[in-house]
């Protein structure tokens, strides 16, 4: 453990880590790139969702995979997410977030499709309630 | 349209002598202590240290002040069930009318859970992380407040629905379509569903509030693996908490458009889906239980290891078994209705995951037993508590693992075995770490300890009153009976009825002691009196500082460079066979000033929340505006800190001197 203590500085412990090191992820030029990558990517879905270069069948995978591109510009430029030690605690709840909204939205599908399949149909629950 | 919506006086119920006799003993009761606080003249007092306190001691100790209050509450209706339950066999119909009994056991799951379980626990953690993390406060003090506040204006809106209007009739979780507005077209759901809907913001605020402590602020030194237990334990609570309340939040949400403007997310028609409920309800449900329950086995690792003299066997792996439990409390709600119609592999892996998840609450039972052998135990009240929940938790678990099994659950869902189950689990698990960490940190709350003799009587009753209370369930249970019965025909359950009335008698007893247990501390608090700061011979931060603590928790923020960090300080000070000269240079410090805005915001939302049930909407506008007005005057708010100077600070540390006792 000893070689991680300085992984998660307490407040009133001096940061390890030179305040020069610290600037790289929130400085101007930082978010200067981001918001081009940002603009890059939206821009080009926008083109996309109307060429007709591309085969039709294919563009919805092509929006996905710009939009998780998208979220991946947002977490690093503007959250900060990075690899660095001091956001090592974002990146844990980031990580625990998705996992629980991952089980949440996937367990629901789960049980409610399965329930669905087990559904009288509609017109047999009709007929249930029709009066003998 | 009238100006005051869906209410007249016939939202009063004149023509029920219980409901009117008890709303009469609460205006007496609570009209002679507001007189008596007044002629006194503590209102200023009242007000200035704690009404409008930031201080996360004080806001800890109300919110357990609001549990103890509410508990009272939630017995009386669970001893009227029981009477009920008991007497209303065959001919007899009882004294309690259907629609009153409905209320009664909605009410009495509602409160307990939300309203007794949760700020026990809550006030508790707030008592405790920061003086533990060796720290001076939660990261937003301010916050802390508004949420104290918020949570007493969800109690109190519950508390109005018994003079004006009704109750739920629905159960404590509200299911569709009964609850729709088709099915119950009273007050009582708009009750439930407001007065959740303004707590549960004030938990969702907590929660955020000890994340955020917990992560980012702890004494120097104190890593990850240097916390003590219960620090652990509530970090897996809060983060429970701040991944399940939103979807409670939105589910009520929902079932609020549907009530009030004609939505159809949960009706029978309309492309509605109750089951859909049922899902989100319980998704946020079981992590609910392992946010009550994680907490508690926090002070049982705390109160086994203090009173064994031993650090706690395998704090690693309870850390592991900790955020474990954290994790795997979201793969299991499913078994909350198994008999809802999945199919049989869908409520096999959720038959699975629940047995898995006993595991790691296994591993923390072998740890506090491991913990105690060898050990030099002191019987204090607190140990009783723990010894007490380690026997009777596992039989609950157990009867749990039994539940989890899909064929089992078809046979006994929806009886009383389920509820003797449930009980079995929740109150070993939550209210007995409860009493037991009341009775714990009381000294250092208050500066003296509780009585002892009484405190062993409340948990003797409590003990032998639980077990004839809930194991006559099991029984009838098994028989087949129903819960949530009003009136019942089979002659053979009265037996196991009565049996299970006297439980609730001894019960009662039970929490008479602890009331007198209060009263008799109080009287002798000069005998009872601690000077050291440290009581119990503890191990961690919290009794290095004076009971009770100043505002400030710790003159010189203490250094942490091992695991027990009060333990192993004590140690070195034996080692050397000489105290520490203490040459502090007392650096000035500054705390959070005082602030109203958390009173007269949750003074705001009960207005809002009582205008928005009964429908007067104007009411409901002016609330929401004096709500915004009062948080945006308080963002505008300059000056946030008053300052203690260094003489201050100096004077008070050399007034208490922590003593090492040797």
């Amino acid at each position: 453990m000893t070689a991680e203590t300085h992984w998660d500085v307490a407040p009133g412990e001096r940061p390890t880590i030179p305040a020069s090191e610290q600037e790289t992820s929130s400085g101007f030029l930082v978010y200067t790139i981001g918001l081009l990558l940002a603009v890059i990517l939206t821009v080009t879905s926008f083109w996309v969702a109307n060429t007709s270069v591309i085969w039709a069948p294919g563009v919805p995978a092509g929006l996905a995979v710009l939009a998780i591109a998208q979220m991946g510009v947002h977490l690093v430029f503007f959250l900060h997410i990075t690899t660095g030690p001091d956001s090592t605690n974002n990146v844990l709840a980031l990580a625990f977030g998705v996992l629980i909204v991952f089980l949440v939205l996937a367990g629901s599908l789960v049980i409610m499709a399965n329930l669905n399949e087990n559904m009288m149909g509609h017109s047999e629950l009709m007929n249930l309630q029709m009066p003998r | 349209m009238t100006l005051l919506g869906k209410l007249d006086w016939s939202a009063v119920p004149f023509d029920q002598p219980i409901i009117m006799g008890t709303v009469g003993v609460m205006i007496v009761v609570i009209g002679s202590i507001l007189s008596w606080v007044t002629l006194k003249g503590y209102v200023p007092y009242l007000w200035r240290e704690w009404i409008t306190s930031v201080d996360h001691k004080r806001i800890g100790v109300m919110y357990i002040v609001l549990a103890l209050v509410m508990l009272l509450r939630g017995f009386a209706d669970g001893i009227m069930m029981r009477t009920q339950q008991a007497v209303a066999v065959g001919g007899a119909q009882g004294y309690l009318p259907p629609e009153h009994f409905d209320q009664i056991f909605s009410a009495h799951g509602t409160i307990m859970i939300f309203f007794v379980a949760m700020p026990f626990v809550i006030g508790l953690m707030n008592f405790v992380v920061p003086l533990q993390l060796g720290v001076r406060d939660v990261a937003f003090p301010t916050l802390n407040s508004i949420s104290f506040w918020l949570t007493a204006s969800g109690v109190l809106l519950t508390n109005m629905s018994l003079a004006i209007g009704e109750f739920a009739k629905t159960g404590w979780f509200a299911y569709p379509p009964l609850s729709e507005l088709q099915f119950s077209p009273g007050v009582g759901v708009d009750y439930y569903l407001w007065s959740l809907q303004i707590s549960g913001i004030g938990t969702l605020l907590s929660g955020v509030n000890f994340v955020t402590t917990i992560l980012k602020m702890r004494a120097p030194g104190m890593s990850y693996l240097r916390m003590p237990v219960f620090c652990w334990t509530a970090l897996a609570s809060n983060l429970l908490i701040v991944a399940a309340f939103p979807v409670l939040t939105a589910l009520f949400a929902m079932l609020l458009l549907d009530r009030y403007l004609g939505f159809h997310f949960f009706t029978v028609d309309a492309g509605g889906n109750v089951m859909m409920y049922v899902n989100l309800f319980w998704i946020w449900g079981h992590p609910e239980v392992y946010i009550l329950v994680l907490p508690a086995f926090g002070v049982y690792s705390e109160v086994a290891a203090t009173f064994s003299g031993k650090s706690l066997f395998g704090y690693r792996s309870m850390v592991l078994a900790t955020m474990a439990i954290c994790v795997l409390s979201y793969t299991v709600w499913l078994h909350h209705f198994f008999t809802m119609g999945a199919s049989a592999s869908v409520n096999a892996f959720f038959g699975i995951t629940s047995m898995i998840i006993g595991v790691p609450t296994g591993v923390k039972v072998f740890n506090w037993l491991f913990t105690m052998y060898g050990g030099r135990i002191r019987f204090t009240v607190p140990v009783l508590w723990t010894i007490g929940f380690m026997v009777t938790f596992v039989f609950g678990g157990l009867t749990g693992v039994l539940l989890a099994l899909p064929a089992v659950d078809w046979q006994v869902h929806n009886s009383v075995f389920l509820v003797a189950h449930f009980h079995h689990v929740i109150i070993p698990g939550v209210l007995f770490g409860a009493i037991a960490g009341y009775n714990y940190w009381f000294p250092k709350a208050f500066g003296f300890k509780l009585d002892e003799r009484w405190g062993k009587a409340a948990f003797w009753c409590w003990f032998v009153g639980f077990h004839l209370a809930f194991m006559p369930l099991y029984v009838t249970g098994l028989m087949g009976m129903p819960r949530r019965l009003q009136h019942s025909d089979v002659l053979a359950w009265q037996p196991w009825l009565l049996v299970a009335e006297v439980g609730a008698i001894v019960i009662f007893a039970g929490i008479i002691c602890q009331i007198v247990q209060i009263v008799v501390s109080i009287r002798h608090r000069a005998q009872l009196r601690d000077t050291t700061g440290d009581p119990w011979n503890g191990r961690t931060l919290e009794w290095s500082t004076a009971s009770p603590p100043p505002a400030w928790n710790f003159a010189v923020l203490p250094r942490v460079d091992g695991l027990d960090a009060f333990w192993t300080h004590k140690q070195r000070v034996l080692a050397k066979q000489e105290l520490p000269v203490q040459q502090h240079a007392y650096r000035p410090i500054e705390v959070p000033k005082n602030s109203p805005v958390g009173f007269v915001t949750a003074f705001f939302t009960v207005v809002t929340g009582f205008a928005l049930i009964w429908h007067i909407w104007w009411m409901a506008g002016f609330g929401v505006l004096g709500a915004a007005v009062t948080l945006l005057a308080f963002m505008f708010r300059t000056k946030d800190e008053v300052e203690i100077p260094a003489d201050e600070v100096a004077l008070f540390d050399r007034a208490h001197p922590v003593e090492v006792s040797l």
